[in-house]
Protein backbone atom coordinates (compact mmCIF):
# COMPACT_ATOMS: atom_id res chain seq x y z
CA UNK A 1 0.00 0.00 0.00
CA UNK A 2 1.26 3.14 -0.93
CA UNK A 3 2.75 5.19 2.51
CA UNK A 4 3.08 8.88 3.12
CA UNK A 5 5.73 10.44 4.98
CA UNK A 6 5.09 13.74 7.13
CA UNK A 7 8.01 15.63 8.73
CA UNK A 8 7.22 17.43 11.88
CA UNK A 9 9.17 20.35 12.19
CA UNK A 10 9.39 22.28 15.74
CA UNK A 11 10.56 25.88 15.57
CA UNK A 12 11.48 29.19 17.19
CA UNK A 13 8.25 30.45 15.86
CA UNK A 14 5.75 27.28 15.79
CA UNK A 15 5.31 24.35 14.51
CA UNK A 16 6.00 23.16 10.74
CA UNK A 17 4.44 19.82 8.81
CA UNK A 18 6.34 18.77 5.44
CA UNK A 19 4.85 16.09 3.71
CA UNK A 20 5.50 13.95 0.58
CA UNK A 21 4.72 10.14 -1.06
CA UNK A 22 7.40 7.14 -0.37
CA UNK A 23 9.36 8.65 -3.05
CA UNK A 24 10.09 11.62 -1.17
CA UNK A 25 11.21 13.95 -4.23
CA UNK A 26 8.47 16.37 -3.91
CA UNK A 27 7.39 18.05 -0.61
CA UNK A 28 4.54 20.10 0.75
CA UNK A 29 5.21 22.32 3.71
CA UNK A 30 2.59 23.15 5.93
CA UNK A 31 2.42 26.10 9.20
CA UNK A 32 3.33 27.17 11.29
CA UNK A 33 0.94 26.00 13.50
CA UNK A 34 0.97 26.31 17.42
CA UNK A 35 0.23 30.11 17.21
CA UNK A 36 3.93 30.81 16.67
CA UNK A 37 4.74 29.37 20.01
CA UNK A 38 8.57 28.53 19.81
CA UNK A 39 7.99 24.72 19.87
CA UNK A 40 10.83 22.52 21.08
CA UNK A 41 9.43 18.77 20.15
CA UNK A 42 6.85 17.52 17.83
CA UNK A 43 6.35 14.57 17.73
CA UNK A 44 3.63 11.75 16.69
CA UNK A 45 2.56 8.30 18.37
CA UNK A 46 3.01 6.14 15.69
CA UNK A 47 0.57 3.88 16.51
CA UNK A 48 -2.58 6.98 16.54
CA UNK A 49 -1.31 9.06 14.56
CA UNK A 50 -1.75 11.85 16.70
CA UNK A 51 0.75 14.90 16.81
CA UNK A 52 2.18 16.31 20.10
CA UNK A 53 4.34 19.63 20.21
CA UNK A 54 5.55 20.25 23.39
CA UNK A 55 6.74 24.41 23.77
CA UNK A 56 6.97 27.03 26.22
CA UNK A 57 5.99 30.87 25.43
CA UNK A 58 7.47 33.69 27.16
CA UNK A 59 3.56 35.41 27.63
CA UNK A 60 2.00 32.21 28.29
CA UNK A 61 4.09 29.71 29.70
CA UNK A 62 4.45 25.64 28.90
CA UNK A 63 2.04 24.14 27.48
CA UNK A 64 1.41 20.44 25.26
CA UNK A 65 -0.51 21.02 22.13
CA UNK A 66 -2.26 18.36 19.84
CA UNK A 67 -3.56 17.37 16.53
CA UNK A 68 -5.52 14.31 15.60
CA UNK A 69 -6.39 15.30 12.23
CA UNK A 70 -2.22 15.93 10.79
CA UNK A 71 -1.84 19.36 11.46
CA UNK A 72 -5.44 20.66 10.50
CA UNK A 73 -6.68 21.43 14.12
CA UNK A 74 -5.05 21.98 17.52
CA UNK A 75 -6.13 22.20 21.17
CA UNK A 76 -3.47 22.64 23.83
CA UNK A 77 -2.94 22.13 27.50
CA UNK A 78 -1.35 22.03 30.72
CA UNK A 79 -3.36 20.97 33.05
CA UNK A 80 -1.26 19.31 36.12
CA UNK A 81 1.72 20.39 34.17
CA UNK A 82 3.07 22.21 36.98
CA UNK A 83 5.74 22.07 40.30
CA UNK A 84 4.57 22.95 43.65
CA UNK A 85 3.93 26.30 45.04
CA UNK A 86 7.24 27.70 46.01
CA UNK A 87 9.19 25.10 43.23
CA UNK A 88 10.60 27.82 40.33
CA UNK A 89 7.75 27.32 37.72
CA UNK A 90 8.28 25.53 34.38
CA UNK A 91 9.10 27.38 32.02
CA UNK A 92 8.88 24.81 28.53
CA UNK A 93 8.11 21.53 27.71
CA UNK A 94 11.00 20.04 25.79
CA UNK A 95 10.83 16.37 24.66
CA UNK A 96 7.31 14.39 24.12
CA UNK A 97 7.58 10.54 24.33
CA UNK A 98 4.79 7.67 23.78
CA UNK A 99 4.91 4.46 25.68
CA UNK A 100 2.71 2.08 25.58
CA UNK A 101 -0.81 4.52 25.49
CA UNK A 102 1.31 6.83 27.66
CA UNK A 103 2.91 9.69 26.96
CA UNK A 104 5.50 11.09 28.92
CA UNK A 105 6.97 15.11 28.76
CA UNK A 106 10.20 16.66 29.89
CA UNK A 107 10.39 19.84 31.10
CA UNK A 108 12.55 22.40 31.65
CA UNK A 109 13.48 23.38 34.79
CA UNK A 110 14.17 19.69 34.05
CA UNK A 111 11.54 17.53 35.47
CA UNK A 112 9.59 14.59 34.06
CA UNK A 113 5.28 14.12 33.35
CA UNK A 114 2.78 11.85 32.70
CA UNK A 115 -0.28 11.83 30.92
CA UNK A 116 -2.93 8.97 30.80
CA UNK A 117 -5.35 10.41 28.75
CA UNK A 118 -3.90 11.83 25.70
CA UNK A 119 -2.19 14.69 27.09
CA UNK A 120 -4.99 16.38 28.51
CA UNK A 121 -3.79 16.31 31.90
CA UNK A 122 -0.73 15.66 33.31
CA UNK A 123 0.80 13.93 36.53
CA UNK A 124 4.71 14.56 37.67
CA UNK A 125 6.66 12.08 38.11
CA UNK A 126 8.33 13.06 41.40
CA UNK A 127 11.27 10.79 41.80
CA UNK A 128 13.28 11.92 39.37
CA UNK A 129 13.42 15.18 41.26
CA UNK A 130 13.79 13.36 44.41
CA UNK A 131 17.43 12.02 43.00
CA UNK A 132 19.97 12.80 45.43
CA UNK A 133 22.20 14.48 42.66
CA UNK A 134 19.18 16.80 42.07
CA UNK A 135 20.67 19.88 44.66
CA UNK A 136 23.96 19.28 42.04
CA UNK A 137 22.30 19.79 38.80
CA UNK A 138 23.44 23.33 37.19
CA UNK A 139 21.47 24.87 33.49
CA UNK A 140 24.03 24.45 30.56
CA UNK A 141 23.82 26.82 27.77
CA UNK A 142 20.53 25.48 26.69
CA UNK A 143 18.84 25.41 30.35
CA UNK A 144 18.32 22.71 32.83
CA UNK A 145 16.07 20.48 30.25
CA UNK A 146 15.29 16.91 30.53
CA UNK A 147 15.21 16.57 26.32
CA UNK A 148 15.88 13.00 25.84
CA UNK A 149 12.83 10.54 26.91
CA UNK A 150 13.83 6.81 25.48
CA UNK A 151 10.78 4.33 26.83
CA UNK A 152 11.72 0.50 27.21
CA UNK A 153 9.85 -1.18 23.64
CA UNK A 154 8.54 -3.61 25.84
CA UNK A 155 8.78 -3.04 29.59
CA UNK A 156 6.64 -0.23 30.83
CA UNK A 157 8.45 0.26 34.41
CA UNK A 158 11.76 0.90 32.37
CA UNK A 159 12.57 4.73 31.11
CA UNK A 160 15.76 6.33 30.20
CA UNK A 161 16.21 10.13 30.12
CA UNK A 162 18.65 12.84 29.47
CA UNK A 163 19.26 16.40 30.94
CA UNK A 164 21.62 18.65 29.99
CA UNK A 165 24.28 19.15 32.45
CA UNK A 166 23.05 16.34 35.33
CA UNK A 167 23.37 13.14 32.90
CA UNK A 168 21.52 10.17 31.74
CA UNK A 169 19.07 8.32 34.84
CA UNK A 170 17.19 5.06 34.50
CA UNK A 171 14.03 3.82 36.16
CA UNK A 172 13.23 0.32 36.42
CA UNK A 173 10.02 0.84 38.54
CA UNK A 174 8.35 3.34 36.40
CA UNK A 175 9.69 6.11 38.19
CA UNK A 176 9.75 5.88 41.81
CA UNK A 177 13.00 5.68 41.86
CA UNK A 178 16.11 6.64 39.52
CA UNK A 179 19.96 5.27 39.19
CA UNK A 180 22.26 7.85 37.12
CA UNK A 181 23.96 5.95 34.55
CA UNK A 182 26.50 7.96 33.23
CA UNK A 183 29.77 5.94 33.84
CA UNK A 184 32.86 6.41 31.20
CA UNK A 185 31.46 9.58 29.62
CA UNK A 186 33.41 12.89 30.48
CA UNK A 187 33.05 15.90 32.28
CA UNK A 188 36.14 18.18 30.59
CA UNK A 189 34.87 20.78 32.23
CA UNK A 190 35.76 19.64 35.77
CA UNK A 191 39.05 19.97 36.88
CA UNK A 192 41.18 16.87 36.58
CA UNK A 193 40.48 14.00 39.18
CA UNK A 194 36.70 14.74 38.55
CA UNK A 195 36.07 14.56 35.01
CA UNK A 196 34.41 11.34 35.63
CA UNK A 197 31.03 11.74 37.69
CA UNK A 198 28.58 9.67 38.69
CA UNK A 199 26.39 12.44 37.14
CA UNK A 200 26.68 16.05 35.65
CA UNK A 201 27.61 15.45 32.68
CA UNK A 202 26.13 16.72 29.83
CA UNK A 203 24.31 14.95 27.50
CA UNK A 204 22.78 15.97 24.57
CA UNK A 205 21.23 13.65 22.95
CA UNK A 206 19.97 10.42 24.03
CA UNK A 207 18.60 7.11 21.53
CA UNK A 208 18.11 3.36 21.61
CA UNK A 209 19.11 0.99 18.90
CA UNK A 210 15.87 -0.84 17.24
CA UNK A 211 15.33 -4.22 18.19
CA UNK A 212 18.29 -3.92 21.08
CA UNK A 213 17.08 -1.96 24.37
CA UNK A 214 20.42 -2.07 25.93
CA UNK A 215 21.76 -0.36 22.81
CA UNK A 216 22.23 2.95 23.83
CA UNK A 217 24.41 5.77 22.02
CA UNK A 218 24.31 9.05 23.22
CA UNK A 219 26.09 12.63 22.07
CA UNK A 220 27.36 13.78 24.75
CA UNK A 221 29.02 17.50 25.21
CA UNK A 222 31.97 15.71 25.50
CA UNK A 223 32.57 12.62 23.04
CA UNK A 224 30.20 10.52 21.55
CA UNK A 225 29.38 6.50 23.37
CA UNK A 226 27.67 3.15 23.20
CA UNK A 227 26.81 1.37 25.55
CA UNK A 228 25.62 -2.54 25.41
CA UNK A 229 24.80 -2.61 29.10
CA UNK A 230 21.37 0.27 29.11
CA UNK A 231 24.08 2.75 29.88
CA UNK A 232 25.61 1.25 33.14
CA UNK A 233 28.80 1.47 31.04
CA UNK A 234 29.75 3.78 28.07
CA UNK A 235 32.01 3.40 25.69
CA UNK A 236 33.70 6.33 23.25
CA UNK A 237 32.78 5.93 19.65
CA UNK A 238 34.51 9.47 19.33
CA UNK A 239 37.07 8.25 17.09
CA UNK A 240 37.25 8.92 13.29
CA UNK A 241 34.82 12.04 13.89
CA UNK A 242 35.74 15.35 13.10
CA UNK A 243 35.67 16.66 16.91
CA UNK A 244 33.50 15.60 20.00
CA UNK A 245 31.07 17.85 20.01
CA UNK A 246 27.87 18.01 18.47
CA UNK A 247 24.31 17.73 19.33
CA UNK A 248 21.71 15.17 17.92
CA UNK A 249 21.94 11.84 17.16
CA UNK A 250 19.10 9.34 15.35
CA UNK A 251 19.61 5.75 14.71
CA UNK A 252 18.56 3.86 11.96
CA UNK A 253 14.68 2.29 11.85
CA UNK A 254 15.97 -1.13 11.66
CA UNK A 255 19.83 -1.87 12.00
CA UNK A 256 20.99 -1.40 15.57
CA UNK A 257 24.29 -0.85 14.59
CA UNK A 258 23.29 2.49 11.81
CA UNK A 259 23.93 5.66 13.98
CA UNK A 260 24.08 8.68 12.24
CA UNK A 261 25.43 11.62 14.26
CA UNK A 262 26.22 15.66 13.30
CA UNK A 263 29.52 16.80 14.87
CA UNK A 264 30.10 20.27 14.54
CA UNK A 265 33.08 22.30 15.29
CA UNK A 266 33.39 22.97 19.16
CA UNK A 267 32.00 24.10 22.34
CA UNK A 268 34.04 27.32 21.93
CA UNK A 269 34.72 27.60 18.49
CA UNK A 270 31.18 28.41 17.49
CA UNK A 271 29.54 25.58 17.50
CA UNK A 272 29.10 25.38 13.10
CA UNK A 273 29.74 22.36 11.21
CA UNK A 274 33.68 21.99 10.82
CA UNK A 275 35.16 24.18 8.45
CA UNK A 276 31.97 25.61 7.29
CA UNK A 277 31.62 22.09 5.68
CA UNK A 278 28.14 20.26 5.83
CA UNK A 279 28.32 16.96 6.77
CA UNK A 280 26.61 13.91 8.59
CA UNK A 281 28.56 11.15 9.78
CA UNK A 282 27.42 7.57 9.40
CA UNK A 283 28.70 4.29 11.05
CA UNK A 284 27.18 0.72 10.40
CA UNK A 285 29.06 -1.12 12.94
CA UNK A 286 28.01 0.66 16.44
CA UNK A 287 30.63 3.96 16.14
CA UNK A 288 33.96 1.40 14.94
CA UNK A 289 34.35 3.34 12.32
CA UNK A 290 32.68 6.34 10.30
CA UNK A 291 32.16 7.68 6.92
CA UNK A 292 31.24 11.28 6.55
CA UNK A 293 27.70 11.69 4.07
CA UNK A 294 28.48 15.42 1.97
CA UNK A 295 26.77 14.37 -1.54
CA UNK A 296 24.33 17.44 -1.76
CA UNK A 297 25.17 19.83 1.73
CA UNK A 298 27.33 22.99 1.42
CA UNK A 299 30.80 22.76 1.06
CA UNK A 300 31.86 25.92 1.69
CA UNK A 301 31.13 29.29 3.73
CA UNK A 302 28.24 27.11 5.58
CA UNK A 303 27.66 28.49 9.40
CA UNK A 304 24.90 26.54 10.93
CA UNK A 305 24.73 24.32 14.03
CA UNK A 306 22.02 21.27 14.32
CA UNK A 307 20.37 21.45 17.81
CA UNK A 308 19.61 18.26 19.80
CA UNK A 309 16.61 17.07 18.71
CA UNK A 310 17.06 18.42 15.06
CA UNK A 311 18.02 15.18 13.23
CA UNK A 312 15.47 12.01 13.05
CA UNK A 313 15.05 9.29 10.59
CA UNK A 314 12.13 7.64 9.20
CA UNK A 315 11.05 3.87 8.92
CA UNK A 316 10.71 3.63 5.03
CA UNK A 317 12.98 1.69 2.98
CA UNK A 318 15.33 2.93 2.31
CA UNK A 319 15.27 4.60 5.27
CA UNK A 320 14.95 8.24 5.14
CA UNK A 321 17.21 11.10 7.09
CA UNK A 322 16.77 14.65 7.98
CA UNK A 323 17.85 17.59 9.97
CA UNK A 324 17.18 21.14 10.55
CA UNK A 325 19.75 23.70 10.79
CA UNK A 326 19.34 26.43 13.58
CA UNK A 327 19.13 28.86 10.49
CA UNK A 328 16.03 27.48 9.24
CA UNK A 329 17.00 24.83 6.24
CA UNK A 330 15.55 21.42 6.62
CA UNK A 331 17.48 18.82 4.47
CA UNK A 332 16.75 15.18 3.42
CA UNK A 333 17.84 11.99 2.07
CA UNK A 334 16.01 9.21 0.80
CA UNK A 335 19.14 6.77 0.53
CA UNK A 336 19.90 6.43 4.18
CA UNK A 337 21.85 9.57 4.23
CA UNK A 338 24.02 8.67 1.03
CA UNK A 339 22.92 11.56 -1.04
CA UNK A 340 21.26 14.46 0.42
CA UNK A 341 18.58 17.42 -0.77
CA UNK A 342 17.21 21.18 1.16
CA UNK A 343 13.90 20.50 1.29
CA UNK A 344 12.68 23.53 2.88
CA UNK A 345 14.53 26.77 3.60
CA UNK A 346 13.97 30.56 5.17
CA UNK A 347 11.79 28.96 7.92
CA UNK A 348 12.68 30.25 12.02
CA UNK A 349 15.80 28.14 13.49
CA UNK A 350 14.26 24.31 13.78
CA UNK A 351 14.95 22.85 17.38
CA UNK A 352 13.47 19.59 16.75
CA UNK A 353 12.43 16.82 13.29
CA UNK A 354 10.86 13.73 13.85
CA UNK A 355 9.17 11.71 11.27
CA UNK A 356 5.40 9.25 10.83
CA UNK A 357 5.27 7.41 7.78
CA UNK A 358 0.98 6.47 7.65
CA UNK A 359 -0.72 4.08 4.78
CA UNK A 360 -1.78 7.04 2.44
CA UNK B 1 -20.65 42.06 25.93
CA UNK B 2 -20.46 38.06 27.73
CA UNK B 3 -21.11 38.48 31.17
CA UNK B 4 -20.65 35.66 33.87
CA UNK B 5 -23.35 34.93 36.24
CA UNK B 6 -21.33 32.64 38.37
CA UNK B 7 -20.72 35.00 41.40
CA UNK B 8 -23.84 37.54 41.43
CA UNK B 9 -23.22 38.90 45.16
CA UNK B 10 -19.80 40.66 44.05
CA UNK B 11 -19.34 43.45 42.26
CA UNK B 12 -19.18 43.27 38.67
CA UNK B 13 -16.09 43.98 36.57
CA UNK B 14 -14.89 44.50 32.76
CA UNK B 15 -11.92 42.64 31.85
CA UNK B 16 -10.10 43.15 28.66
CA UNK B 17 -8.01 40.65 26.90
CA UNK B 18 -4.97 40.37 24.89
CA UNK B 19 -5.42 38.95 21.01
CA UNK B 20 -2.96 36.29 21.85
CA UNK B 21 -4.29 34.86 24.84
CA UNK B 22 -7.87 34.98 23.25
CA UNK B 23 -6.50 33.48 20.03
CA UNK B 24 -5.93 30.27 22.32
CA UNK B 25 -9.32 29.61 23.54
CA UNK B 26 -12.26 29.14 20.64
CA UNK B 27 -14.70 31.05 21.49
CA UNK B 28 -12.93 34.00 23.72
CA UNK B 29 -13.65 37.19 23.65
CA UNK B 30 -11.25 40.59 24.02
CA UNK B 31 -13.94 41.89 26.64
CA UNK B 32 -15.88 40.38 28.82
CA UNK B 33 -17.73 41.10 32.13
CA UNK B 34 -17.42 39.05 35.35
CA UNK B 35 -18.40 39.25 38.66
CA UNK B 36 -15.32 39.24 41.07
CA UNK B 37 -13.85 41.06 44.29
CA UNK B 38 -10.16 40.40 43.46
CA UNK B 39 -8.04 39.79 40.61
CA UNK B 40 -8.10 35.82 41.68
CA UNK B 41 -11.33 35.69 41.24
CA UNK B 42 -11.46 37.27 38.04
CA UNK B 43 -9.00 34.14 36.65
CA UNK B 44 -11.39 31.78 38.71
CA UNK B 45 -14.28 33.14 36.12
CA UNK B 46 -12.02 33.46 33.12
CA UNK B 47 -10.66 29.79 33.68
CA UNK B 48 -14.15 28.40 34.46
CA UNK B 49 -15.52 29.73 31.05
CA UNK B 50 -12.62 29.11 29.11
CA UNK B 51 -10.92 26.12 30.99
CA UNK B 52 -7.05 26.14 30.92
CA UNK B 53 -6.85 29.62 30.66
CA UNK B 54 -5.70 30.33 34.69
CA UNK B 55 -2.22 28.76 33.12
CA UNK B 56 -2.13 30.80 30.93
CA UNK B 57 -2.33 33.86 32.88
CA UNK B 58 -0.47 32.32 35.89
CA UNK B 59 2.09 30.31 36.94
CA UNK B 60 2.43 27.84 40.13
CA UNK B 61 4.31 30.44 42.10
CA UNK B 62 1.73 31.19 42.77
CA UNK B 63 1.26 34.01 41.03
CA UNK B 64 0.69 36.45 37.71
CA UNK B 65 3.06 35.77 34.90
CA UNK B 66 6.24 37.46 34.60
CA UNK B 67 5.47 38.47 30.98
CA UNK B 68 2.45 38.66 31.53
CA UNK B 69 0.63 42.32 33.24
CA UNK B 70 -2.58 42.69 34.80
CA UNK B 71 -3.81 46.79 35.47
CA UNK B 72 -6.82 47.52 37.56
CA UNK B 73 -7.82 51.06 36.43
CA UNK B 74 -4.24 51.70 35.24
CA UNK B 75 -2.47 50.37 38.21
CA UNK B 76 -0.27 47.40 37.86
CA UNK B 77 -2.25 44.83 40.17
CA UNK B 78 -1.50 41.40 41.65
CA UNK B 79 -3.87 38.50 42.33
CA UNK B 80 -4.45 40.25 45.70
CA UNK B 81 -6.08 43.11 44.09
CA UNK B 82 -9.30 44.17 45.20
CA UNK B 83 -11.60 45.74 42.27
CA UNK B 84 -14.57 48.36 42.94
CA UNK B 85 -17.90 47.85 41.01
CA UNK B 86 -17.28 48.71 38.00
CA UNK B 87 -13.42 48.52 37.53
CA UNK B 88 -11.64 47.62 34.32
CA UNK B 89 -9.23 45.51 34.45
CA UNK B 90 -7.07 44.43 31.52
CA UNK B 91 -4.78 41.40 31.21
CA UNK B 92 -1.84 42.79 29.15
CA UNK B 93 1.06 40.64 27.00
CA UNK B 94 4.28 42.37 28.84
CA UNK B 95 7.54 43.22 25.86
CA UNK B 96 9.06 39.88 25.43
CA UNK B 97 10.68 37.41 22.83
CA UNK B 98 12.61 37.58 20.09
Amino acid sequence: MAKKVFILVGTKKGAFIIESDAERRSWKLRGPFCETWPMNHVIADPVTGTIYGGGGNEWFGPAIWKSTDVGATWTHSSEGLAYQAGEAPIKAVWSVAPAAGSLYAGVEPAGLFRSDDGGQSWRHVAGLRDHPSRPHWQPGGGGLILHSLVPHPSDQSQLWVGISSAGVFHTADGGESWEARNRGTRADFMPEGQKYPESGQCVHCLVMAPGMSDRLYQQNHCGMYRSRDGGRHWDSIEAGLPSTFGFPAAVHPRDPATLYLLPLNGDTAGRYVPDGRAAVWRTRDSGDKWEALREGLPQQNAFFGVLRQAMATDRLEPAGVYFGTNTGTLFASADEGDSWHGIAQYLPAIFSVETLVVEA
Amino acid sequence: MPDDQSSPASPRVVVTLPAALVNLFPGSVRRVEVSATTVGDVIDALDSRWPGMRDRICDSTPGIRRHINVFVEGERATLQTRLAPGAEVMVMTAISGG
